[in-house]
This record gives structure tokens, sequence and C-alpha cells, in this order.
């Protein structure tokens, strides 16, 4: 395996370099799943059997649960790589995600709740998805709250990595738990998992939908990336060039 | 190796008990705020008896959370802790050392106080040892847990809060486990089961809580 | 028990995006005294906690005998080696002047309590022992502290400004203790704002010159 880009990518210039190269592609990739995905998920796939229009949440709800939840394990997996190899960018791609995941954890926990109207009759169920979401979002808060307590840079990047591992260890331990928890107190929950399968022009506009979440993510992550790296080698000839020839 | 262990544990428990006044503040934390629910929702027995399994564990988190706070904090401020990280014998050993014996001076105590507030709060005496069992196992995951994010906030001023935020949401699989073994017993159902998976994590705990301690402390010293 | 000589390599270091010293190298062989001097914020305790094994380097390598201190058995070594006093005295105040030299020692290799009282009476503080250190001033705290350098084996010495808060008399007694340990074959790396031009042999780093 070539390891030549593993260590190309300890180089702010080189990864501002690529990141400028790709994040148009992602942009236009991103929104057009996300208007391909959402019209027709929205407007012209098939009524659900027994929910009718109100399941079209998911087109939202679903791709946001998604992105938040494995955007947790890449703070893990960015954790590990800050704290292994000492990569500065790693440390980088940790902060600047941990916002990020924790309004898509938002987004997920409003969409829900808007679901849950309709379905339930009432805002807030403290059924098994929600309560897990709810709790990564506590977990992204952790992360964030400890990352701004630090005002060491390179303390406050490994403790964040840190917490983020531990937190990461946990999530399983926790979603089992929760899921258990439920079924003890209530074992009437409507589960989404356990309808018969979704017929294909159901279930494509979700993929489009989380595919175009997943786009904008990294649209987002690279863009805050980005003016991070600036931030941090503004005293590098090659940021003063760039920024000279932006102005 | 076991000698080092034993100092360590001689040195916590002087240090321990030339303070005695720190000992019982979570403890009587603890009694305070399993008093206030009684006072918040009346009285009633039933009323009582359903939610006591909760409002125990749930002071006895916020009760481990407060002692730690202040954990590695007085050896942090006076340089121990540095010689801690210096020293040859393993920082994760020392540590987890270091957590036990804070668990005995604080976890162990609510296990032999919780039966007493389990009877203020109406609970039937057949479901006491349950308690006690369960927080014998589930005390030492919080202080250990707990002691993780005492070691990642160990240089800072703020408090309990930061702490609470961090830990809390890691709580959540004991107080669950703890609750729902308690729950059992009161209809009288067998909690092995229970017991069981709290001995699992608390296995967990032990093994992985002191590398994760010793890093936090590692970091914190590195300032 | 006789040091090896000390390498450093590059060795950089990088605080708060200031860089405080980079491509600092330098070879010590056992028997001398380094003072690191410099302004303030130079980066003296910096280096000092480097060198301990506290804080990483941001660049550089530094080598005990030919192995990197930062890692594997050279690591396992080095914590054997040196003893590192800093700032901060690592007395607790709850404890007695002999339990908390029976601690610190116990976190290499443990002594016996006549050795302690030994080497309290070394630094002037004898019949102190079994007082709680938060009865003792900033002073005799300090000389706790450095009743290790007269009570354990190790052959490299980094002591951070260790004669703070000391009375003339202690700093003559514990310049003689340093010049006697690096004469034994001992190596002693210090910050400190006293002069020390007065002692033989004491080589001197200036940070301030260095960058």
């Amino acid at each position: 395996m070539n390891w030549s880009f593993f260590h190309k990518l300890g180089s702010p210039k080189w990864f501002y370099d690529i990141s400028g190269r790709w994040l148009p592609w992602f942009a236009v990739a991103g929104v057009a799943l996300l208007l391909v995905g959402s019209v027709w998920g929205l407007f012209f796939a098939p009524q659900d059997y027994q929910q009718g229009n109100s399941f079209r949440i998911i087109y939202i709800h679903v791709p946001a649960a998604f992105v938040a939840q494995s955007c947790y394990m890449m703070l893990a997996v960015a954790g590990v790589v800050s704290l292994v190899w000492r990569m500065k960018l790693a440390d980088v791609a940790l902060k600047c995600a941990a916002p990020i995941g924790a309004w898509m954890t938002f987004v997920a926990l409003l969409t829900g709740a808007i679901w849950g109207k309709p379905t339930w009759g009432t805002y807030w169920v403290w059924d098994a998805r929600l309560t897990s979401m709810l709790i990564l979002l506590f977990l992204y808060f952790g992360i964030i709250a400890l990352g701004q307590a630090i005002s060491n840079r390179e303390t406050s990047a490994k403790a964040t990595a840190v917490l983020a591992i531990v937190g990461t260890v946990n999530i399983p331990i926790i979603k089992y738990s929760v899921n258990w928890w439920n079924t003890l107190h209530q074992p009437a929950t409507f589960k989404v998992t356990e309808k018969p399968a979704m017929p294909m022009e159901m279930w494509l506009p979700l993929l489009l939908m989380v595919l175009g979440f997943y786009a904008l993510f990294t649209v987002s992550l690279l863009m805050r990336m980005r003016l991070e790296v600036l931030r941090r080698e503004q005293k590098t000839r090659w940021v003063r060039e760039t920024l000279e020839k932006l102005s | 190796m076991r000698q080092i262990v034993w100092l360590l544990f001689c040195r916590e428990w002087r240090l321990a008990w030339r303070r005695p006044g720190d000992l019982l503040n979570p403890l009587v934390f603890f009694a305070l705020v399993v008093s206030l629910f009684p006072l918040a929702v009346g009285p009633e027995p039933s009323m009582l008896r359903s939610m006591a399994p909760g409002v125990i564990w749930v002071a006895a988190l916020l009760a481990t959370l407060l002692s730690l706070d202040g954990l590695f904090r007085s050896d942090y401020e006076d340089g121990s802790l540095e010689q801690w990280v210096l020293s040859p014998h393993p920082l994760a050993l020392m540590v987890l050392v270091k957590v036990l014996h804070h668990w005995m001076m604080s976890g162990l105590a609510m296990v032999l106080l919780a039966p007493l507030f389990g009877l203020m709060l109406a609970l039937p005496l057949s479901s006491l040892p349950v308690l006690a069992l369960t927080l014998l196992l589930g005390t030492p995951i919080l202080s250990l847990l707990g002691a993780v994010g005492a070691a990642l906030t160990v240089g800072l001023k703020s408090g309990g809060v930061l702490l609470a935020l961090l830990i809390l949401p890691l709580y959540i699989p004991v107080l669950i486990l703890g609750t729902g073994a308690m729950d059992a017993a009161l209809q009288g159902m067998p909690v092995t089961g229970f017991a069981l998976w709290l001995g699992c994590l608390a296995v967990l705990a032990l093994t992985l809580a002191p590398i994760a301690i010793a890093a936090g402390l590692r970091i914190g010293v590195s300032e | 028990m006789k040091p090896l000589p000390v390498e450093l390599d590059s060795l950089a270091c990088e605080r708060d995006q200031r860089e405080l010293f980079a491509s600092l190298s330098l070879q010590l062989e056992p028997g001398e005294v380094l003072q690191v001097a410099g302004p303030n914020g130079s980066g003296k305790t910096s280096l000092l906690r480097i060198m301990a094994g506290l804080l990483p380097p941001s660049a550089g390598d530094m080598r005990y005998g030919g192995d990197s201190v930062f890692s594997g058995t050279g690591r396992e070594n080095w914590r054997q080696q040196r003893l590192y006093i800093g700032h901060a005295p690592a007395v607790k105040g709850a404890l007695t002047a002999e339990e908390n030299l029976a601690w610190l020692c116990a976190l290499s290799r443990p002594v016996e309590n006549d050795h302690i009282w030994q080497a309290l009476e070394q630094v002037g503080l004898r019949g102190f022992e079994d007082v709680p250190c938060h009865n003792l001033s900033a002073g005799q705290q300090r000389r706790v502290a450095l009743a290790r350098l007269y009570l354990e084996q190790h052959p490299v010495w980094i002591l951070d400004e260790p004669f703070t808060a000391i009375d003339k008399a202690g700093v003559a007694a514990l310049e003689t203790h340093i010049l006697q340990h690096a004469a034994r074959g001992g190596l002693v790396i210090m910050t400190t704002h006293h002069g020390l031009e007065h002692l033989p042999g004491v080589r001197c780093l200036d940070l301030g010159q260095v960058n």
C-alpha cells in the first residue's frame, strides 16, 4: 500500500491545495443529490401505507441521523490518528467536525420530533432512537465544551481526542442499554425498521438524500478545515502568498 | 510492584483521614438529594416507592461526580502528579489504586447508606439487598468513568459542571441497569441478569478506564 | 551508578503557536553541570520538562547512551536514571516531611527511615521529621523536596530553579552538593537565576542566544 499519501496528509499546504481542487466537485454533487433526492422524496415518492404523507420527513431525518452517528466515529478515528501519529491535520479535523456533527444531531432530533406529532400525537416521546440521539447530542456537547475550556491548543486537541475515543467505546453500550430500557417501558413502540421492505421508489430517493447529506457534510468540513489551516499557518509564506492572491 | 501499590494505598488513606470532613461531604449530599424528592412530590408511599430506585441512583451518580471533581486536583497543584507521571512504575496501575481507594471512601459508604434511604422512600425490605448489590457493582464503574473525566479536566478551574457534562452521558447504561434491576426486584423477578451485566461493565471499566485516566493525566501534566 | 552521555539532537519546542527554540543540539558527558540560562519566556522550563519526559518536543530527539528517551526501552531506562525537581515541590501539606519523602522515594525505589532522617538533617530540617508540611514555610517545604537529592541514587539530575526560597547558607550547601555529585560522575542540568560563574566547570547554555 502506498503510504506516501498518508505522510503527505501531514502537510497542511498539501491538504489546502488538494481540498481546493476537490471542493467544487463535492459541492456540485451534493447540491445535485440533495435537489433530486428531496424533490423526488418529498413530492413524487409513493405514500406510506400506514403514515400517509407524514413519513416523508424521513428523507431528512434518516440522512441527518446517519451523518450524526458516522461523524462521531470519524471524531474517534481522527482522535486515534492525532494521538498515535501526532498529525496536526487530524486535530484540525476533530475540532472542525464536532460542531457539524452536533448540528446534524440537532436536525435529526428536530425532524424526529416533527415526525412524532402526526405519528404518536406528541412532539417528544422517549423511544429508543430519539433518546439515543439525545445522548449523542450530549456527547457532542461534551467534546465541544472540553475543547473550548482548555486554552492551550495542543492540550485541547489531545484531551478531546481521548474523550472522543472514550465516547465511541461507550456508544455501543449506551445504544444497547437504551434499546433494552425502551423495551422494558414501552413494549408497543412503532419501529421503522420492522416495517415490510420498502419499495424501490421509496428507498432510492432516501439513498440519494443520504449521499447528498454526506457530500454536504464533506463540503462543510473541508471549508471549515481550510479556514482553520489558514489560521494556524498564518505565519508561513505559502499562506501569505495565498491570501495575497485572494485579495 | 506490590510494594508501590501498598505504599500508595497507605498514602491515600493517610491523606483522606487527615481531612475527614472531605469524606463526609459527598455522603451528606447524597442524603440531601434523596430527601429533596419527598419534599418535592409529596410523601405518599406508593409514589415514593415507584420513584425510589431512580431517585437513589441519580443521587448516587451526582454525589459520586461531586466527590470526583477534586480527585487529582490537589496533586496537580502541588506538583505531586508530575512525579507520578515521571515515575518508572506504570501510571495506569497507580491511578487504579487511587480511584479504588476513593471508591472505598465514597462509593462503598453509599452502598452501606442506600438501604437506609430505601426504607425512607418506602421500598420493601426484600428489595434492599438488591439495591445494595447493584450499587456495589455500579459505584466502582461510576468512580472509574468519573475519574476519566477528572483526569481530562485536571488543569481546569471550571469545577464540577464541565465534569458532569462530560461524564453523565457515559453513566446512563449503569443507571438503566441499576434501576432495571430494582424494578425487577420490586416485581419479584430474578435480578441475576442485571447483576451479571453490571459485573461485565465493571470488569470492562476496571481494565480500560485506567488507561484512559493515565492518558488524560499525562496530557494534563504536559501543559 | 555512572550515567551515560546525554545527546540532544535538533530539539525544538513550540508552545501556544510560538516557537521557543529550534534545532537545539548538544552533547553532555558524565561529570558535567549544565546551566540553562536565558530571559523569561525563552523556554528554559519547557526544555527541562522536555528532557524530563513530561512534555513531547515539537521536533528532534534526545538520546541517553544512544537510546531515544521518548520511546521504548530507552524511555524505561531514562525514567529510572533521572530525577526531576520542578517549580512545585511535590510536597503534600497534610503529610509529614518524613512521609512525603518516603513516598517520593518510593516512586523510584523505597528507602529506609534512617536514611530519610539523615537526608533531612543534611538540608537543615533535623527535628522537623514528623511535622505536617503545611506548618512549614515555603523555604522549608522546598528543602524537603531537595532532600531527595541526598537520598536517591539517580545519576542524572534535572532541577528547575532549585534555589528558590532557600537562604544563603542553604544555597552554598546545595551548590557544594551539586558539585560533589558531578565530581562522582553524575550529570546535573539546571536553571537558576543565581549566578553560577564562581563555580568551577559549569557549562552554560543560553537559550536567548540560540534563536
